[in-house]
């Protein structure tokens, strides 16, 4: 994969994360790479669990609980949902 | 240099706000308990309601008497780990009622209940394992998994197609595949759709864990839970469950029929590494699982006052927890403010139930837990009725009011 259509993929899934993000998003703040979903939108550990299962669903992948807890930012997340979804595509 | 508790301080904030509102509803001191559904508490007499107390036999004679029996035998503690110093006849002598009430021919006693679960769950699965858990599982368990080291897949609360869906995406994985489910939930009361999952495990094969704290001595025609209640016993690998809520005591157990089950003990952390359970604790266990044995009336009791309690609350207009009865009744509220008041205000009444918030309650629930006893009698049960009609329905119909 070229850099340019790795980025552009993963601008893509980021946007689809904001969208799944949305309604977990209380406090309606703005969503960067760097945002940090638990501390930043002030969501408890459950509810960020509950917002990777509609990840999963929306890109037919497993997103395994012990990568969540090392995952922190949307920058994080969009890595471990493009590593996955390349995982899927090779099967 | 960070101060440690720093992170804490979003938790001593909202604490302050149910604070400002009343009495500590996640600290509550029972100044004198009474009975099994009586205590003292703020110097009054109070129906306890959020007990887990199902059988209603921690005053019962035999099981004091054995109690103290074996504190005057075997001493206050054990001082050790059961494969040390802290084995005594009176473990064994547990496990092997335990293994018979139980229809299993292997079973070993843990210290607490959350340590059964650490202890199988580690026990059973490593590293190259995978564990798949229902999303609504007790802290325990999600806690048991994450010492286990396993690659850990939550699925749908008591969705067995998500959890096909998952089984299927990993196929191919290496290692072994366990699932654990609840036999009754223990925020909402209902029950796992045993057969549903049963039907999964023929397509794709793993091992089948049901944990059924809240279960047993509740379900089943022998009241070995929710796998003895729907017939599916066989179906069923390995079962966790406690003494601190049916047997009215502290510990827990795991039990199987794998020909390997008491490598466990060799192998499980949790069970290597902690104090045995205290003598008295041990005998006033091995009491009220003959007691249970002996009265299935207990049982009749239980499933006739939650019946009574459910009605009670849908005549009322209450919105619950889930459809199904079980001896965990609770009652949906609309935000924590509210639930912190209406707690209070049953409190002052003269009723416990249990307060539960996120994140200890799936789907962002408010929750006033009740848990119903077997010692509980019809008046009682009609008495807390009574009560959440005068304060929890009057808050829902004002509402209403104010919409």
């Amino acid at each position: 994969m070229t850099d340019e259509t790795g980025s552009a993929k993963r601008t893509e899934i980021f946007n689809s994360l904001c969208k799944l993000l949305m309604p977990f998003n209380y406090s309606g703040i703005e969503l960067k790479p760097e945002t940090d979903i638990s501390a930043d939108l002030s969501i408890d550990s459950v509810t960020v669990m509950d917002f990777v299962m509609e990840v999963e669903d929306h890109f037919d992948i497993e997103i395994p609980l012990n990568i969540l807890s090392e995952t922190r930012t949307m920058k994080d997340l969009v890595k471990v949902v493009e590593e996955a979804v390349e995982r899927r595509e090779l099967v | 240099m960070t101060d440690l508790f720093e992170k804490h301080k979003g938790i001593v904030e909202r604490f302050q706000r149910m604070m400002a509102m009343g009495s500590n509803a996640v600290g509550v001191a029972n100044d004198r308990v009474l009975s099994p559904t009586r205590a003292i508490i703020n110097g009054r007499e109070t129906i306890l309601a959020g007990t887990n107390n199902y059988m209603g036999i921690t005053f019962d004679k035999e099981c004091i008497e054995a109690g103290q029996r074996a504190l005057a035998e075997f001493g206050t503690g054990t001082t050790g780990s059961r494969i040390a110093n802290g084995t005594y006849s009176l473990h064994v002598e547990l496990e092997k009622n335990l293994a018979e009430f139980l229809n299993r021919r292997h079973c070993i006693v843990f210290t607490t209940g959350y340590q059964a679960n650490l202890g199988m769950l580690a026990g059973l699965a490593g590293p190259k394992d995978t564990i798949f858990l229902d999303a609504d599982s007790h802290s325990s368990i999600y806690d048991g998994c994450t010492l286990s080291g396993a690659k850990l897949v939550r699925f749908r609360h008591n969705d067995a197609g998500d959890l096909a869906r998952r089984l299927a995406r990993l196929e191919g994985d290496e290692g072994g595949r366990l699932v654990v489910l609840e036999g009754i939930y223990s925020m909402l009361g209902d029950r796992a759709p045993l057969n549903e999952f049963v039907d999964v495990k023929k397509q794709y094969g793993f091992q089948l864990l049901v944990d059924e704290a809240h279960s047993f001595g509740v379900l089943g025609p022998n009241g070995r839970g929710l796998a003895d209640e729907m017939g599916l016993e066989e179906e069923v690998d390995f079962i966790v469950g406690t003494f601190s809520k049916s047997i009215g005591a502290i510990g827990g157990f795991g039990a199987g029929n794998h020909h390997m089950f008491d490598t466990l003990r060799y192998a499980s952390r949790p069970y290597m590494f902690t104090a045995s359970p205290s003598p008295s604790a041990v005998a006033t266990a091995n009491a009220a699982l003959r007691r249970l044995k002996a009265e299935p009336e207990r049982r009749v009791r239980i499933t006739r006052n939650s019946q009574r309690l459910f009605d009670g609350f849908k005549a009322l207009g209450l919105e619950l927890g889930c459809d199904r009865v079980s001896p965990v009744i609770a009652v949906r509220c609309p935000d924590e403010t509210s639930t912190v008041i209406m707690w209070n205000a049953l409190l002052a009444a003269g009723v416990y139930v249990n307060f539960a918030v996120p994140p200890g309650t799936p789907g962002k629930a408010c929750l006033l837990r009740c848990s119903v006893s077997a010692a509980h009698t019809e008046a009682d049960i009609d008495r807390i009725i009574g009560l959440f009609g005068q304060v929890v329905a009057v808050q829902e119909r004002q509402k209403a009011v104010a919409v």
